[in-house]
C-alpha cells in the first residue's frame, strides 16, 4: 500500500540527512543520505601516499535483492570507477554467474568465495577467504577504487566484520513484510545504509511503507534509509550516490599504486 | 614465555584461518553414500588421522624446526650484523618440505585446498604473531610449522595441532552436513586424542629426517573424492 503522503509529512516519520523537504504525491518515503559527509575516519594505508580500495559490504536476508543491487551499482559506477565484486554464496557461484550473464562486469572483476555452510562466518568470524579474494583482485587488476562484497543470503543477525569492509549496506525487501524494520537485529539497526527494496511489490503484499519508514527511523537513529525498487530504478540512483560519497576525492584516487591488504 | 594456552589459541577451531569452509573430504564421502552416521564418521576420522593426519603432523613438526632455526638466525643477525650464521639451508628446507607435500598429494584439488588454507593461516599468523611477511604461499602443514614457531611453540605442539586439525575440521563439518549429535561427534574426537598425541611425539622425534624418509601415507579415496568434489556445480564446502 502506498502510504498517504499527508500522513507521511504530518508525522514526520522519516528523516532527512539534509533537512525536511516535500515529497510528490506518488513518491515513496525515503531519507536522504548526504553523499558529501563521510562519518568514518579516512582509510589508513601501510604506505603513505597510497590508498587501497574502499570496501563496501552488501548483506541481508535471502532473496532481498543483494545481487540485483550489486548489478545496479555496477551499471551505475562501472564506467566511472575501477570496480570489482566478491560474492559469498552459500553453495554455488550463482550470484557470480548472474553478474556474468547480465554482463554488468567482466569475468576477471568478479570472485566467488565458498563459505562451507556458513555464509555469516565468512563475512564476520573468519574473513580470511574474502581478504584473499580482494587481494587476488588487486594483484590481477592493479589499483582499484571500490570493491563490493556481497554476503550470502542469511538472516537478520548477519553483519560484516569491520576487518573486511569499511561500510556496509543491509538490504531487506518489502515482500518479507512491513514488520522487518521493527524486528531490528544488527543488520537493520547498525548498517551504514539500510535499503528497503522491492517497493513496487508493496501493494501486492499489503506492506505499509510508512510503517517501515517510521520503524527504521526509530531503530536507526540518524543512520540513513533508502526505499528502492530495482524494477523501477535499475541503476539504484540513490544508493549509487551514497557509494560515491564514500570515495576519496577523485584526484587522490588516481594517485599511487594499489596497496595489498596486510 | 609460551605455554599451553598459546597452543589452545593456535588449535582453536575458531582461529580465523579459513578452516570452516573445508570439510577435509567429508562432503565427498557423504554424497557418495559411504558416510551416513556416527559409525561411518568414526571410520572416516580414523582413516584420515592415520594418513593425512600423520603426514600433517610430520611436516608441521619439521617445518617448525626449520622455521625456528631461521628465526633464531634472523634474531642473531639483528643483534650482531657480523654473526654470519648461514641459515640458507633452513630456508631451503621449508621450500623442500613444500615440495615434499606436493609429491605426497596427487590430487590438484587437494594441493589447492592445502595451499589456500596455508595462505589463510599465514595471514592469521602475520596478524597475531610475527610471521615473516615473505611467507605467503605454503602448504597448510608447512604454514602451521612456521606459525607455531612464530608463536614460540615447539615442534611437538605444532604437530599435535596439525594432527588434531585433520580430524576436528571434518568432525565439525559432519555436524553441519549430517546433523549428527554433537556430543557423539566430540566423543569420537576425544577417543582419537591419544592417537593425536602419539603421532605428534613420533613427528617431533623425526622432525630432522630427510624429506624422503618422512611419512607418505596415502588415502586414495580422499584424493579421488577431492577431484570429483571440485567439479560439482553445487557444494557446501570448498574441499
Ligand atoms: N519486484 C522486484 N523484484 C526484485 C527487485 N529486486 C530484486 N528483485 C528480484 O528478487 C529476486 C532475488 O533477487 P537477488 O538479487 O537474487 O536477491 P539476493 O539477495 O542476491 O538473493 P541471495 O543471494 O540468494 O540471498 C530476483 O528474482 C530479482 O529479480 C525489486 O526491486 N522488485
Ligand atoms: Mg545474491
Amino acid at each position: 500500500m502506498r502510504p498517504d503522503p499527508q500522513v507521511q509529512n504530518g508525522t514526520g516519520s522519516h528523516d532527512h540527512g539534509t533537512g525536511p523537504h516535500e515529497h510528490a504525491v506518488d513518491e515513496v518515503p525515503h531519507t536522504h543520505p548526504d553523499p558529501g559527509v563521510d562519518p568514518h575516519a579516512p582509510l589508513t594505508s601501510p604506505v603513505p601516499g597510497t590508498t587501497r580500495p574502499v570496501r563496501v559490504g552488501i548483506g541481508g536476508p535471502v532473496g532481498s535483492g543483494k545481487t540485483a543491487l550489486v548489478a545496479a551499482l555496477c551499471r551505475a559506477l562501472g564506467d566511472e570507477l575501477r570496480l570489482a565484486v566478491v560474492t559469498n554464496d552459500i553453495y554455488t557461484t550463482e550470484d557470480a554467474d548472474f553478474l556474468l550473464r547480465n554482463g554488468v562486469l567482466p569475468a576477471d572483476r568478479i570472485r566467488a568465495v565458498e563459505t562451507g555452510c556458513c555464509p555469516h562466518t565468512a563475512i564476520r568470524d573468519d574473513i580470511s577467504a574474502n581478504l584473499d579474494a580482494v587481494e587476488d583482485l588487486e594483484v590481477s587488476l592493479g589499483p582499484l577504487d571500490l570493491v563490493l562484497v556481497e554476503s550470502g543470503g542469511d538472516n537478520l543477525t548477519a553483519t560484516f566484520s569491520r576487518g573486511l569492509v569499511d561500510h556496509q549496506i543491509f538490504v531487506v525487501d518489502v515482500a518479507g513484510g512491513d514488520k522487518v524494520p521493527r524486528k531490528g537485529g544488527p543488520g537493520v539497526t547498525s548498517a551504514d545504509l539500510l535499503v528497503i527494496n522491492k517497493t513496487d511489490l508493496a501493494p501486492l503484499v499489503g506492506a505499509d511503507l510508512s510503517v517501515m519508514a517510521r520503524d527504521s527511523a526509530a531503530r536507526r537513529g540518524d543512520l540513513p534509509t533508502v526505499f528502492l525498487s530495482l524494477v523501477d530504478d535499475p541503476v539504484a540512483g540513490m544508493v549509487a550516490d551514497w557509494v560515491r560519497g564514500l570515495l576519496p576525492a577523485r584526484t587522490d584516487r588516481r594517485g599511487g599504486p594499489a596497496k595489498l591488504v596486510p | 614465555m609460551t605455554g599451553l594456552a598459546t597452543l589452545l589459541v593456535l588449535a582453536d577451531g575458531r582461529l580465523p584461518a579459513g578452516g570452516h569452509a573445508h570439510s577435509g573430504g567429508l562432503e565427498a564421502a557423504v554424497s557418495s553414500g559411504r558416510l551416513r552416521d556416527l559409525a561411518g564418521l568414526s571410520g572416516f576420522l580414523r582413516g584420515r588421522l592415520a594418513t593425512t593426519g600423520r603426514i600433517t603432523a610430520a611436516f608441521a613438526a619439521a617445518a617448525c624446526v626449520a622455521a625456528r632455526t631461521v628465526r633464531a638466525a634472523d634474531a642473531d643477525a639483528d643483534a650482531d650484523a657480523d654473526a654470519g650464521h648461514d641459515d640458507a639451508l633452513d630456508r631451503h628446507r621449508l621450500d623442500a618440505l613444500d615440495e615434499g607435500l606436493d609429491a605426497r598429494t596427487p590430487s590438484p584439488a587437494l594441493r589447492r585446498a592445502s595451499r589456500v588454507q596455508g595462505r589463510a593461516l599465514l595471514r592469521a599468523g602475520r596478524a597475531i604473531w610475527s610471521v615473516d611477511p615473505a611467507q605467503r604461499d605454503r602448504h597448510h602443514p608447512v604454514a602451521l610449522g612456521i606459525v607455531a614457531a612464530a608463536a614460540g611453540l615447539p615442534p611437538a605442539e605444532a604437530a599435535v595441532a596439525g594432527a588434531y586439525g585433520t580430524v576436528s575440521g571434518p568432525a565439525s563439518a559432519a555436524v553441519r552436513l549430517l546433523g549428527l549429535d554433537p556430543y557423539g561427534v566430540h566423543s569420537l574426537l576425544a577417543e582419537l586424542a591419544g592417537e593425536c598425541d602419539r603421532l605428534a611425539a613420533l613427528a617431533a622425534a623425526r622432525a630432522g629426517d630427510p624429506i624422503d624418509l618422512l611419512p607418505a601415507d596415502s588415502a586414495p579415496l580422499l584424493e579421488i573424492g577431492a577431484e570429483v568434489h571440485a567439479n560439482w556445480e553445487v557444494r557446501l564446502f570448498a574441499s
